[in-house]
């Protein structure tokens, strides 16, 4: 065996901001630093869309219609506007979107570390050293599975899965599936895997119901229209709940089908409360499942309320449909509180429980007593130090695509001022928001 | 003109809880609360417990007084009904606690409540506690509390506090999720 000397690399550069990350948020943010004319990297620990080639299942798609996808200077041009793109058609955009503005991308460069550094930063990765004055964390929302405790009380033989490793029911064995979790996420994994003739368990939280058509119009055209998506971070009252929010419960088919706890009822998923533990082999289920669908059932209507006041208030523009309210969410009287997973053939609990960023290479005291990342709507408490793409970061829409451009433009402004006075100088974020 | 905005008036300090919550944000420490019972058989089902002392903000506090409660079985458990059944004190506290929410949201949502009754009805099937049937629990197999509401408020706002003070709900928590329980003999 020949034995590699250790050595440092030399310093792989020098420049005025590095940016981690090459999905659709860090490449918006290369458009906008190269119009300030700041000279910068895109690393990339894999290709371009590295996490929609490797770390999403096959049948997803996006939640919104093709017509809402744009970046900075670009646009669906496709012909199928109120279609919902396939991951594969998600990395034919953002990939295009990167050849459009010829992000200066470095791939397969994996960031290891970042330290501040002589009134900047070190990054460093496993191609070099770069020395930087600012680091734009675009490394994205879903970093890592937010497994409940109790998955570590899970029997051996329970093949634990995450929407990260889960790709279609052919993986799975013949056995029954519970799956946590009534995000976007679990609802349309529980309705594909009861279709594929397993028994699915589906254990339901705190949701957000809606949907996918209202009034003729699909509800994300809805939620731009009456300002909703526009929402500012600092004009909500309970920011760190609003963080929390589970995507909404919807799925993007060509039928446009709205997909709902009744739907997937219908098709025979057994609904159970929050996953509260795991004793002797037993899930145990919260029995606040009623609760938590009458909260669902009660926002859905105060949300189409207010788009039928919005109608009102504006006239319509384009022939709508009138105005609908849906059944209110079917609960078995008992619900059970408790399933005996070997008893049940329950072999596999995928957990659709959320994610949270993975910054274990930021070595920079910017976190809470929690372990998160502390900013002001993307601006880090750190000279120089931004972050993009987390959920309701600056606005509701912040972690979609379409919601990028705006926190780019605030962001990459913000940047360009702080560089222009060196860090001595607050930027206030009003004075370029 | 001079407009003054109506302000509900529910009894509750909503400005001290608001900053109670600002303050324990801040200072996770005090937030960790111990609340405590003391219990003495009298005789027979019959006993008494006393409330007074519990600890929080980081220190040792009490009531105004000490609480008591006298629990014993009615006489066709061949008890002397000194008191409620310890089940239903489960009940009471879920009621009150579901009632002291609905209050403390309402103020905070500028609702002014003019009565809040609630009712509530628990099955348990004895054969669980005297070991007939070991397939049937010892506690309730299920809980129903019905809320009659008059408010300044629609069905829908009012349905919507009941439900912010379910989610909010010490006892909802206690009785509708797993804790653990240490019973030990000194």
């Amino acid at each position: 065996m020949i034995r590699v000397p250790h050595r440092r690399y030399p310093p792989a550069g020098t420049v005025d901001v590095v940016v981690i990350g090459a999905g659709h948020a860090g490449l918006a943010m290369s458009r906008c630093l190269a119009e300030h004319s700041i000279d910068h990297v895109v690393l990339e620990r894999g290709e371009i869309a590295n996490s929609w080639r490797r770390e999403r299942w096959d049948s997803l798609r996006l939640l919104t219609p093709n017509w809402q996808s744009r970046l900075p200077g670009y646009a669906y041009r496709g012909p199928d506007p109120d279609g919902y793109m396939s991951t594969s058609e998600v990395v034919e955009f953002i990939d295009g979107y990167a050849r459009f503005i010829g992000a200066p991308v470095r791939p397969h460069t994996t960031v290891t570390s970042v330290v501040a550094e002589g009134g900047g930063y070190r990054v460093v990765t496993d191609r070099g050293d770069w020395r930087c004055r600012a680091v734009v964390l675009a490394s994205g929302a879903h970093g890592l599975p937010a497994v409940p405790a109790a998955a570590t009380a899970l029997p051996r033989s329970i093949t634990t899965l995450t929407p990260k490793t889960y790709r279609n029911p052919d993986q799975l064995d013949d056995g029954g599936v519970l799956v946590v979790g009534a995000s976007a996420t679990g609802l349309q994994l529980a309705d594909e895997i009861q279709r594929s003739g397993r028994h699915v368990t589906l254990a339901v939280g705190e949701h957000i119901r809606m949907p996918r058509v209202y009034r003729g119009l699909d509800i994300q055209w809805w939620l731009d229209a009456v300002g909703i998506l526009d929402e500012r971070y600092d004009e909500v009252d309970d920011i760190v709940r609003a963080r929390r929010v589970p995507s909404p419960q919807l799925v993007g088919t060509p039928e446009r089908a709205t997909l709902d706890l009744n739907a997937l009822t219908e098709r025979g998923v057994e609904l159970v409360g929050r996953l509260v533990g795991v004793a002797d082999g037993k899930a145990q289920f919260s029995g606040s499942l009623r609760n938590h669908c009458a909260m669902a059932d009660l926002k859905l209507d105060r949300l189409l309320d207010r788009l039928d006041r919005w109608v009102e208030d504006h006239g319509a523009s384009r022939e709508l449909g009138p105005p609908e309210r849906f059944a209110a969410t079917r609960i078995d009287a008992a619900p059970r509180l408790a399933i005996d997973l070997a008893r049940e053939r329950i072999s596999t609990v995928i957990f659709a429980t959320g994610f949270r960023p993975d910054y274990s290479w930021l070595h920079v005291p910017v976190f809470d007593h929690k372990g998160r990342l502390k900013h002001d709507g993307g601006v880090v408490a750190a000279p120089g130090l931004y972050v993009l793409g987390l959920n309701f970061m600056r606005r509701r829409k912040s972690s979609f695509i379409h919601g990028t451009e705006d926190d780019v433009r605030d962001l990459s402004a913000h940047l360009a001022s702080s560089l222009r006075l060196g860090y001595s100088g607050r930027v206030p974020l009003e004075a370029v928001g | 003109m001079n407009i003054t905005a109506i302000k509900a008036d529910n009894g509750v300090n909503v400005e001290a809880l608001l900053g109670a919550r600002q303050a324990l944000t801040e200072a996770p420490e005090a937030a960790r609360f111990k609340w405590r019972a003391t219990c003495e058989w009298i005789g027979g089902t019959h006993s008494r417990s006393v409330v007074h002392g519990f600890f929080g903000l980081g220190t040792e506090q009490s009531h105004k007084t000490a609480f008591r409660y006298d629990a014993d079985h009615p006489e066709i458990f061949a008890a002397e009904d000194n008191g409620a059944t310890p089940v239903e004190y489960v009940l009471v506290a879920l009621a009150s606690c579901l009632t002291a929410g609905i209050a403390a949201v309402a103020q905070n949502r500028n609702i002014q409540l003019r009565s809040v009754k609630a009712t509530l009805e628990a099955g348990m099937d004895l054969q669980g506690i005297l070991g007939i049937d070991s397939e049937v629990r010892n506690g309730f197999d299920g809980i129903k509390v019905v809320f009659e509401i008059d408010a300044d408020a629609t069905d829908q706002e009012i349905a919507a506090l009941v439900a912010q003070s379910q989610r909010r709900s010490a006892v909802f928590d206690i009785v509708t999720n797993p804790t653990n329980v240490a019973v030990e003999v000194k």
